[in-house]
């Protein structure tokens, strides 16, 4: 019966309070996002416009490319610009993302990982992206172009290869709970849990690192780099939550994920939404969504962004399994 | 509010679908499983007779619904007849009518009775007492002599009915009845006493129903309205015997002649009788169907049409299995319903060539797909190549098949072609972006949902309940509602967080 051992009872996860796909998607999706909503955040341009009028900081549009004829004059498009990204605006599952981290005297255009592409290869991606090879359902896109993202340096010791971001699940406009998702070897640069990214829940008071897990299971430093997770403390993330907590006014959906990167010059930037957020966020913290879902739900509407953050860091707080003597910071929620 | 509308919709569908069924089975007999065996009488009545050369007409009792049988079908054969059913309260009647006719001949009546023990009598009502022709002297003394030594030892009609057989039959046989029977026949003059005493009674007519008989008539019998019972009861008129044997069919109760001709000599009518079991499903099939809403039935439809209906009915069920294994267990599927259309393919071709002809032509059709996405075509063009592919692929498994002699090859047409080059691409493109291993899970996934579908679909009683049970369809409609809203925890997600309920140490 060793195969029993990976089971447990339905009564223990509810005492728990994890909530499970079905009860996702009936009691929180279906009910708080409305359908109409979701070309919103499904569009990633629609997204980014959405963004900048409700002064909500996401990387700077570069431009957007929406016909094959608009792909020659791409290269006029790029020059000046040292790095950038290349996205399509209906994507998913960062399908079809080119990341740009340079480019040479005589336009050659350098990848993270050192290769070499040319002007030709550039537009042959966006000539893919515009005819559907990356987006649902392989309808027609737009490419989306915006500048590179200058990392955080505080973070890159935390992560290979890749960047890490932060997902912050955001309940009628409270931020309910946050993960920072690192990428690793395993997930081969990719920030997904489920390809072996290393999740690790942090905490809503603060932004420190709760607990961290691959593969669903504790760990305690990055596979790769070696270093200590139970230092990691997500640098201005006060600010962070605040714009996490915005994108409810600027969506009206009302259980969303929020994807969050960190600029060293612009600080936090919104990346994506996520009107269909996973539920691994509960794994990398250790601790179901129920609780704080339905304390939540016991709030009046109409309340503003800073207290709903406040409301949020107050009630939320929790102290860090990583950190081994816990009495150190006990009095301070 | 809504909540409250949608339990009463799915409350009305349960309702009505359960109703809908049990109606289905009540009246129409059709059973819950598929296996009963019913059996079934084939009965032919030959009628003879000597025409007078001019306008004959025939008048033949038929038999109805009573208990323990069931009218399935009915034929006539008699050529250059004119044919006409009636029917009223004393029972139903055959009348075949021609202008002229001469010399013998022969008019035959077929009838198919399902034996049914659930079947009822239709409602039966006390007839109104008819005057009896009073009799003369010296019988009208010996008839009321034994009345009175009848009546006197009897408690009710029932008693009364039995001591009167009796005392005409047999060893009681006494002068007075004696007397009386030089008159009238034994079963005529019983109904006759019996009405003259102020019981309602009847002479009816009936067959005995043996395997395999021949030239067999009907037998006469003595119905007395029951007064405690409000129904009528059998007699038989010569042991005084109560009830009716099993195996009495009763042609004709309306106490009228079974058979009348105007315009013939020497008419006379003859059984021949043939018994034999059948599925209760074709016995079903052959019932006579009045087409009243109620009996809204998919067996009013040609034979064609009903084996497709017994497909598409199917698909619920299948539905209702990917239903399950997705919200119960969590099981991931390429394609939400794709199984459900492979299974239907399985039904066709049998599981284990199924099997394996799906792996085969999936597998084939993966590798091509590979190669094609170097070509870096728009995804409308990619996936109609892909198709083309499939059957190509399914042509030459056809052809080999056929070559090495293995006609359960052939059936591998039978696949949706369309759905399994969109598997193909689906599962294509998984293999690129999340490895084999998703392409492993959910394909397995896939083809175990399509195995438990097809287990489903192609159950003997779930296709029997489905194919004669439209309410059932209905209550499948329910309970999908109801699975709907089912926010509980999968199966696997038992196993998913499993690890956040293991510390539970610290705090």
């Amino acid at each position: 019966m060793s195969w029993f051992k990976d089971w447990t009872w339905p009564s223990r996860l509810s005492d728990k309070g994890i909530i499970g796909m079905n009860r996702r998607n009936i009691r929180y999706i279906g009910r708080y996002n409305s359908r109409k909503l979701y070309p919103l955040v499904d569009d990633k341009l629609k997204t980014k416009l959405l963004a900048q009028r409700y002064d909500i900081t996401t990387p700077a549009l570069i431009g957007t490319v929406s016909t094959q004829f608009g792909v020659k004059h791409i290269g006029e498009m790029l020059t000046g610009h040292k790095g950038f990204v290349i996205k399509p605006a209906k994507g998913s599952g960062g399908k079809g993302i080119l990341v740009i981290e340079n480019v040479d005297d005589d336009n050659v255009f350098i990848k993270p990982s050192g290769a070499h592409l040319s002007l030709v290869d550039i537009e042959r991606h966006v000539s893919n992206i515009l005819s559907g090879l990356y987006s649902l359902g392989g309808s027609p896109d737009v490419a989306v172009i915006e500048t590179l993202i200058n990392f955080d340096e505080s973070l890159m010791a935390y992560t290979y290869e890749g960047v890490p971001d932060i997902r912050v699940i955001v309940f009628k406009g409270y931020p309910v709970m946050a993960m920072m998702r690192l990428s690793t070897a395993a997930s081969d640069g990719k920030a997904n849990l489920h390809q072996g990214a290393v999740g690790v829940g942090l905490n809503i008071a603060t932004g420190a690192a709760l607990r961290g897990v691959q593969f669903d299971r504790p760990c305690y430093s990055h596979p790769d780099t070696g270093h200590d997770l139970a230092s990691l403390v997500v640098p201005q993330w006060d600010t962070l939550l605040n714009l996490a907590a915005g994108c409810y006014e600027m969506t009206g959906l009302g259980y969303l994920g929020t994807d969050m990167v960190l600029d060293r010059v612009h600080g936090p930037m919104l990346l994506e939404l996520n009107a269909r957020p996973g539920l691994a966020i509960q794994m990398t913290n250790g601790e179901g969504l129920r609780r704080r879902l339905d304390l939540i739900e016991r709030q009046p509407d109409g309340v503003g962004a800073k207290e709903r953050v406040a409301f949020a860091q107050h009630h939320f707080a929790r102290q860090s399994e990583l950190v081994s003597t816990p009495d150190t910071e006990s009095a301070s929620a | 509010m809504s909540r409250l509308a949608f339990y009463l919709i799915v409350g009305f569908l349960l309702v009505v679908g359960i109703a809908a069924s049990i109606h289905r089975h009540v009246q129409f007999e059709i059973p819950w499983t598929p296996g009963e065996q019913r059996q079934v009488w084939e009965i032919e009545a030959v009628i003879t007779f000597n025409a007078q050369d001019g306008p004959v007409q025939v008048d033949l009792a038929l038999p109805s619904h009573q208990a323990g049988y069931r009218v399935l079908t009915e034929n006539t054969a008699s050529s250059g007849y004119g044919l006409a059913y009636s029917a009223d309260e004393l029972g139903r009647q055959a009348q075949w009518t021609i202008r002229n006719a001469a010399g013998s001949q022969q008019l035959y009546y077929s009838v198919q009775m399902l034996v049914s023990p659930e079947a009822r009598a239709p409602i039966q009502t006390p007839p109104g007492l008819s005057t009896p022709t009073p009799w003369g002297a010296p019988y009208d003394t010996a008839a009321e002599q034994i009345i009175e030594r009848a009546w006197a030892r009897s408690a009710d009609n029932a008693t009364f009915t039995r001591e009167l057989i009796l005392d005409l039959n047999g060893e009681r046989q006494a002068e007075n009845a004696r007397l009386l029977l030089s008159q009238e026949t034994p079963t005529a003059l019983i109904v006759r006493l019996l009405n003259q005493a102020g019981v309602q009674a009847r002479e009816i007519s009936g067959l005995m129903l043996e395997d395999a008989r021949r030239r067999q008539s009907l037998t006469s019998w003595i119905q007395v309205f029951d007064e405690t019972g409000e129904q009528w009861a059998v007699f038989n008129p010569t042991t005084g015997e109560r009830g009716r044997p099993d195996n009495l069919l009763l042609w004709e109760t309306g106490g009228r002649a079974v058979l009348e001709v105007q315009g013939g000599t020497n008419s006379q009518v003859s059984f021949s009788m043939l018994t034999h079991n059948q599925p209760a499903s074709a016995a079903v099939r052959n019932h006579r169907s009045d087409s009243t809403l109620l009996n809204f039935s998919i067996h009013s439809l040609p034979l064609e049409e009903q084996a497709l209906f017994q497909t598409i009915l199917l698909i619920p069920i299948g539905a209702l299995v990917v239903v399950l294994l997705r919200v119960f267990i969590g099981v991931k599927t390429s394609g939400t319903f794709m199984p459900v259309l492979i299974a239907l393919a399985f039904i066709q071709t049998t599981l284990l060539t199924g099997l394996v002809g799906f792996l085969l032509i999936v597998a084939v059709g993966l590798v091509i797909r590979n190669y094609l996405s170097h070509l870096n075509l728009l995804l409308v063009a990619r996936v109609s190549a892909v198709i083309i592919t499939v059957i190509a692929i399914i042509a030459a498994f056809t052809v080999l098949a056929y070559r090495m002699g293995l006609s359960a090859g052939l059936t591998v047409t039978f696949f949706p072609m369309i759905i399994l080059a969109w598997t193909i691409e689906r599962m294509s493109i998984l293999w690129e972006e999340e490895g084999p291993k998703q392409v492993l899970i959910q394909g397995g996934g896939s083809l175990v949902t399509a195995v438990l579908a097809y287990l489903a679909m192609n159950n003997p009683w779930i296709r029997h309940i489905t194919f004669n049970f439209l309410g059932v369809q209905l209550i499948l409609m329910a309970f999908i509602l109801m699975l709907g809203n089912y926010t509980g925890y999968r199966l696997l997600e038992l196993r998913r967080f499993k690890p956040i309920t293991e510390d539970e140490k610290p705090s």
